[in-house]
Parts: C-alpha cells; sequence; structure tokens
C-alpha cells in the first residue's frame, strides 16, 4: 500500500512538473490577484494594510481553485483511472496519494510566495508569518476539498467553475479562521492560537472529509 | 550579414558560438567599470550610499522595456515577416526581459525601504512595472502551455503584441501622474539632468547591461535552438524504432 | 483459484444489455466475447473488474482471499499511457501501483519489440507503439486475470503475434483470459460468449 501511495505521489510531481502549467501558473494568478486589489480600492496604504490577510487569503483560496477539477480529469481520459481503481489500496488512499502530489505541486509554492506578496500590500511583519502559517495549515484542506469535485466533475467538461461553486461554500470557515488568526497577530485582542487551532481542527476534519467523500463520488458517479 | 542568412540554425550557431562570449566579455568589463566609477562618485546627500543601487536598478528599468520591444519586434517578425528565427528570438527575450523586470523590482524594493520606508508603494510608476512583470509571466506561461513550439510561438506573439500598450504607459507614467518615484533624469528632451559624476558611471553601466543582454539573448535563443533539435531528435527516433 | 461469474445483468442508459450470463473460469482457460460495437462486450469485461456495478447477478473468485479487481489486469479501449513519461517510466509507474514480478522494464519492453523506446516520452509514440507499451505493463505487473478489451487495435501483425505469444504463455502458467474483440484474435480452445445474447456458457 505504502508503495502505491509513493508511487501515485510520485508520478503525479513529475507529470505537474512536466506538463505546461503547473506550479506556475498558480503563483502567477495569485500575484495578479494581489496586484489588481489596490487598482480597485485605490493605493490607500494603511487600508491595503489592514485587509491584506484577507486579499492574500481569498488570491491563495482562488489560485488553489485553479486545475482542482483536472485532478482526476487527466487520468479518466486516458484509461489511467481504470488502473488506478485495480491498485491493491482502498480508492480513498488513491485520493490522498493524489490530492498530497496536487498540493506540493500548487499549494505549497502559494504559501512559500505569500509572505513576499503580503510585503507588497503592506501587511504588518509579524502578521505575515502568521499568514504563511494559516495558509501552510489551510491551502492542504482546499486541496483535499477540491478532491470531492474534483471526483464529481470527472466526466464533465467544463467542470472548472463547477468546482469552485462547490467548494468555496465549504471553505468558508477556513477563510474565516484564517484571517482571524493572522489578524489576531496585529490586533492582539484575542491570542493567536485560538483562532489558529480551530483552524486545524477544520482542516484536519476536511483531511478525512475530502478522500472519503471523493471515493464515494467515483465509485458512484462515473459512468 | 542580411537577417534571411540567420534564418539557418546552423550558421546562427557558428555566429552564437563568437558573438557570445565577446558580449559577455564586454558585459563584464563595462559592469565592473561602472560600478566601480559609481563607487567613487560622491553619495547622495539624501540617500547616502543606497544610490548605488541605482547602477543595477535604473538599466535593469530600461532593459526590461528594451526586452518588451525586443519580443514585439519578433512577435511581428513571427506574425507578418514569417521569420524561421523570429519565435525563437521572441520566447529568448521574453525569458531575460522577465529577469531583468524582476531584478528591476527586487533592487527598486531594496532601494525604497530606506528612501520611502516601504518596500513597496502602489503608485503608477511601479505598478505599472509590476503590470509588465505580470505581463512577461503570461508570455512565458502561455509558451509553456503548449507543447508544439511554432503554435506556441504564434499564440505568445500575439500575446506579447496585444501587451506592448504598455510599454510607453511604463515609461511616461512617471511623467502623467505625481509619483513618489523619481521623474525622469536621464532620458529628457532637453537633457539629462543629474550630474556627470554620476551619470558617466550610469550610462557605462547601462552599456555594459545591454551587453549582457545581447550576450544571454544569444545564448537564449542557442538552447531553444538545442531544446527544439532534442525534440525533433525524439519523434525521429520513436519513427524509426517503428516496424521491428 | 477459479473465476466465478452468475447470472450477470447490465443496462447501459435504461438498455438491458444482457441478462443472466453465467461462466467459471480455471487455470489456463480463456473465452472470447464477440459482437458488433454497442453490445456490451466493453461493459462486460468492466463488470467483472469491478470497475462497473451489475444490476443482478455475482461475480467471485473463489479459492483466493482478495477481490477479483485486485487479481486482475484490465487492458482498456485507451491506452493509460501518459505522454509526458517516457515507456520504461510509464512501465515503472504500473509496477509499482499494481505489484511488480520478476520481469524487468527492459525485457517487458523488449518482448513487445520497443526496447529502443525506453527513454522516450509516449507523447512522440504512434499508436501502435502506445498500445504495445500498454501490453507490455501485462509483463511487469502479473496478475493472474488478463481483461483485455480489443487488444490488437492499432496493432500491426508483428504486435499481434507477440501478443499471441504472451497470451498463450499466461494461459499455460496458469493464469486465465477473457478478451472482448471484433476481429480475429489467435486463442485457442476459448469459448465463445456472443453478445447481444445472454445465456449460460
Amino acid at each position: 500500500m505504502t508503495a502505491t501511495f509513493l508511487a501515485v505521489v510520485a508520478r503525479d510531481l513529475k507529470l505537474a512538473l512536466r506538463v505546461g502549467g503547473g506550479a506556475g501558473i498558480g503563483v502567477i494568478f495569485f500575484l495578479a490577484i494581489v496586484t489588481i486589489v489596490p487598482f480597485a480600492v485605490g493605493p490607500d496604504l494603511p487600508l491595503l494594510a489592514r485587509i491584506g490577510a484577507a486579499v492574500l487569503w481569498i488570491g491563495a483560496l482562488l489560485a488553489s481553485l485553479l486545475g482542482l477539477d483536472r485532478i482526476f480529469a487527466g487520468d479518466h481520459e486516458d484509461g489511467s483511472l481504470d488502473l488506478l481503481l485495480l491498485a491493491p489500496a482502498p480508492l480513498e488512499l488513491i485520493g490522498v496519494a493524489k490530492a498530497t502530489a496536487h498540493w506540493i505541486a500548487t499549494g505549497l509554492p502559494l504559501v512559500i510566495i505569500a509572505p513576499l506578496l503580503g510585503l507588497m500590500l503592506g501587511v504588518d511583519p509579524k502578521a505575515l508569518m502568521a499568514v504563511s502559517l494559516t495558509l501552510l495549515v489551510g491551502t492542504p484542506a482546499v486541496t483535499f476539498l477540491g478532491l470531492i469535485a474534483a471526483a464529481l466533475s470527472v466526466a464533465l467538461p467544463r467542470g472548472g467553475l463547477l468546482s469552485a461553486v462547490l467548494i468555496l461554500p465549504l471553505a468558508i470557515p477556513l477563510l474565516i479562521f484564517g484571517v482571524a488568526a493572522t489578524n489576531a497577530v496585529v490586533a492582539g485582542e484575542i491570542p493567536f492560537g485560538t483562532p489558529f487551532r480551530l483552524l486545524c481542527a477544520i482542516s484536519l476534519f476536511f483531511l478525512v472529509l475530502g478522500p472519503a467523500a471523493a471515493a464515494a463520488a467515483l465509485r458512484h458517479v462515473r459512468e | 550579414m542580411p537577417l534571411a542568412d540567420l534564418a539557418n540554425p546552423h550558421r546562427f550557431q557558428k555566429l552564437a558560438r563568437v558573438l557570445i562570449p565577446a558580449f559577455a566579455v564586454l558585459a563584464a568589463i563595462l559592469i565592473a567599470a561602472g560600478l566601480v566609477l559609481g563607487f567613487r562618485a560622491p553619495a547622495d546627500y539624501q540617500q547616502g550610499e543606497m544610490v548605488r543601487v541605482m547602477y543595477i536598478h535604473v538599466p535593469s528599468a530600461w532593459l526590461s522595456l528594451g526586452a518588451y520591444t525586443v519580443m514585439a519586434i519578433a512577435a511581428l517578425g513571427t506574425l507578418v515577416w514569417r521569420h524561421p528565427l523570429a519565435d525563437v528570438a521572441g520566447k529568448a527575450a521574453a525569458q531575460i526581459g522577465a529577469a531583468f523586470c524582476f531584478l528591476c523590482l527586487v533592487t527598486g524594493s531594496l532601494w525604497g525601504r530606506p528612501t520611502w520606508g516601504a518596500y513597496w508603494d502602489w503608485d503608477p510608476r511601479l505598478t505599472s512595472v509590476l503590470v509588465l512583470f505580470l505581463l512577461y509571466l503570461g508570455v512565458l506561461a502561455l509558451l509553456r502551455a503548449i507543447e508544439d513550439p511554432n503554435r506556441a510561438g504564434r499564440a505568445a506573439a500575439i500575446l506579447a503584441l496585444v501587451g506592448f500598450v504598455n510599454v510607453p504607459i511604463v515609461k511616461f507614467s512617471v511623467d502623467w501622474w505625481a509619483s513618489i518615484h523619481q521623474q525622469a533624469s536621464v532620458m529628457r528632451l532637453d537633457g539629462p539632468t543629474i550630474h556627470s559624476s554620476m551619470l558617466t558611471p550610469l550610462l557605462i553601466s547601462a552599456a555594459g547591461f545591454l551587453a549582457l543582454f545581447l550576450a544571454l539573448h544569444l545564448a537564449a535563443m542557442r538552447n531553444e535552438l538545442l531544446r527544439r533539435r532534442v525534440r525533433t531528435l525524439r519523434i525521429l527516433a520513436a519513427v524509426s524504432a517503428e516496424g521491428r | 483459484m477459479k473465476l466465478v461469474v452468475e447470472g450477470l445483468s447490465c443496462s447501459r442508459g435504461g438498455r438491458s444489455l444482457f441478462q443472466g450470463l453465467s461462466f467459471g473460469l480455471s487455470r489456463g482457460q480463456a473465452i472470447l466475447v464477440t459482437g458488433p460495437n454497442g453490445a456490451g462486450k466493453t461493459s462486460l469485461l468492466r463488470l467483472v473488474a469491478g470497475l462497473l456495478v451489475p444490476t443482478a447477478g455475482r461475480i467471485a473468485l473463489e479459492g483466493s482471499d482478495g477481490t477479483v479487481g485486485e487479481a486482475s489486469h484490465f487492458v482498456g479501449h485507451l491506452d493509460a499511457v501518459k505522454g509526458a513519461l517516457t515507456a520504461g517510466e510509464n512501465l515503472v509507474f504500473g509496477r509499482a501501483l499494481l505489484g511488480g514480478g520478476d520481469t524487468s522494464i527492459e525485457l517487458a519492453l523488449e518482448r513487445f519489440g520497443i526496447g529502443a523506446l525506453q527513454d522516450l516520452p509516449a507523447q512522440v509514440f504512434s499508436a501502435g507503439q502506445r498500445r504495445r507499451l500498454a501490453l507490455a505493463r501485462l509483463l511487469v505487473a502479473p496478475r493472474p486475470i488478463w481483461l483485455l478489451d480489443e487488444p490488437t487495435t492499432a496493432l500491426d501483425t508483428s504486435g499481434q503475434q507477440m501478443l499471441a505469444r504472451l497470451m498463450a504463455e499466461h494461459r499455460a502458467g496458469g493464469g486465465v483470459i477473457v478478451a472482448a474483440t471484433h476481429a480475429t484474435l489467435d486463442l485457442k480452445d476459448a469459448r465463445k460468449i456472443s453478445l447481444p445474447n445472454g445465456g449460460a456458457v
């Protein structure tokens, strides 16, 4: 089973690196979102600093959504999904493997670049660490949630927007506590740990819910 | 040598083998000279030693605009005149230009911190350079997304031309909108306004950067041609393995 | 170990494809499923593999603990070959995913005459080469039950001969084969199931 898990993660990472538009696109999109916010809001530095954490979270969330619907689509299109279903490992584990590879390839770069973008928005340096930490905990949950949407949209050609519509409402708790934890560091009214621990709990819940629901969806919805 | 002769990749490789080291050496000499003179010039009365970053920041800025222009001309070459090496030149210009643009943004940010108190500001000049950087990234992303180099080159050429409108906006943004960024002090209609002790090293450094750009651009073109050759060889290898 | 299918029924899109299909396969036996397009050949194979859920009936593996799916190797219409990976890498993945045997990657590729393609990315392969790669996977990830859906698609004569030899070896070693095709397939002494039409075999 470990061999199967590692094989899937390794292959998906290789594919993400070789096929154009993997990690890079997510980071560019994140940068683009951060860039357009001041155009809409105005170059009001204090305002940008105040909403900075929120903008980073929204940007990371939207950038994570890119390509989530494709997690299973590629394998479905060339028949690899059949092979995955015959592996001596539960479908849930396959889902975890694919989500892990997807997060390493697309989610992790977002977490790494977030502090840099936070600097551009004038976010408080103390808060930059907090933003990265909350994103580190939150983006895997978004990916694992996305697994469900990916499973449901396996056969749909235009699954992209549908996935976003499905995932965004479920991701709201992550957003709330992620931004709350970051602002806690700046405002200091509540300790960082309180919302952060809730964020971790919700993330862990989604880490389990995602693969379970995705596997169920794949079994029932496919054909 | 007429441009059409360079269309032959073999001739290009031979020329590149000579030109790349030549430009690289020239670049090294000029940039070193520019920086040495720059350090000997007096420090700015407001900004202190940090002003030296100017000798890297300003040429990078000029080159990121220049590279985009090269990319746009190469785009015309791809779409209108159909020169075979045009899309190779365009891709190389995109890669090098993006790098110089990034260098400009980073050096500018480091320069801005002690000078304005912030790593970044959303004023017109900085924002339009950031948008220029995004356009570069868009072209590079498009090139990566399409497997066939010729199709990718044509698509990227269209995108590059569409984005070209941003280049004059960047150049003139400082004049059109009030900005905390330095007003133009070199490229002005009535002559430069900075003192020659700073202007000379700046121009020498800029010339060095230009030589560096040429060296890197030719090297990038050579690499892209080699990459395409590898791709073709792989396709041929698979075909020749058929029928066994 | 015996593959047992009893009373298998399948409907797709509201239409009943076959009903009450029953057969058993022991060591070395093979079944050839024939019929026109849309008759349900692919569905039958996918049902046996566990990729589809039947309307009625039972599929079981007697004399073994695992599911039928875990004892099967399914080669479908599509090749399950990743273009961005080399032939070698594709087989390495197949072996790691499904559990490998003694056959080396090089040997598996050579058996199908595509040894020269080991380090080339699969996207430059022809359809026939991709098919051979998909079949080479049968060698690196050995499993007792082979479910082959139109295996000779895009294969030239030499490829078909290689496949025939391979299938004979598999059966001689105790494996079973269920193959669906509307072309001719060299499967000696195979029982035939002709779709559409249910019934015991």
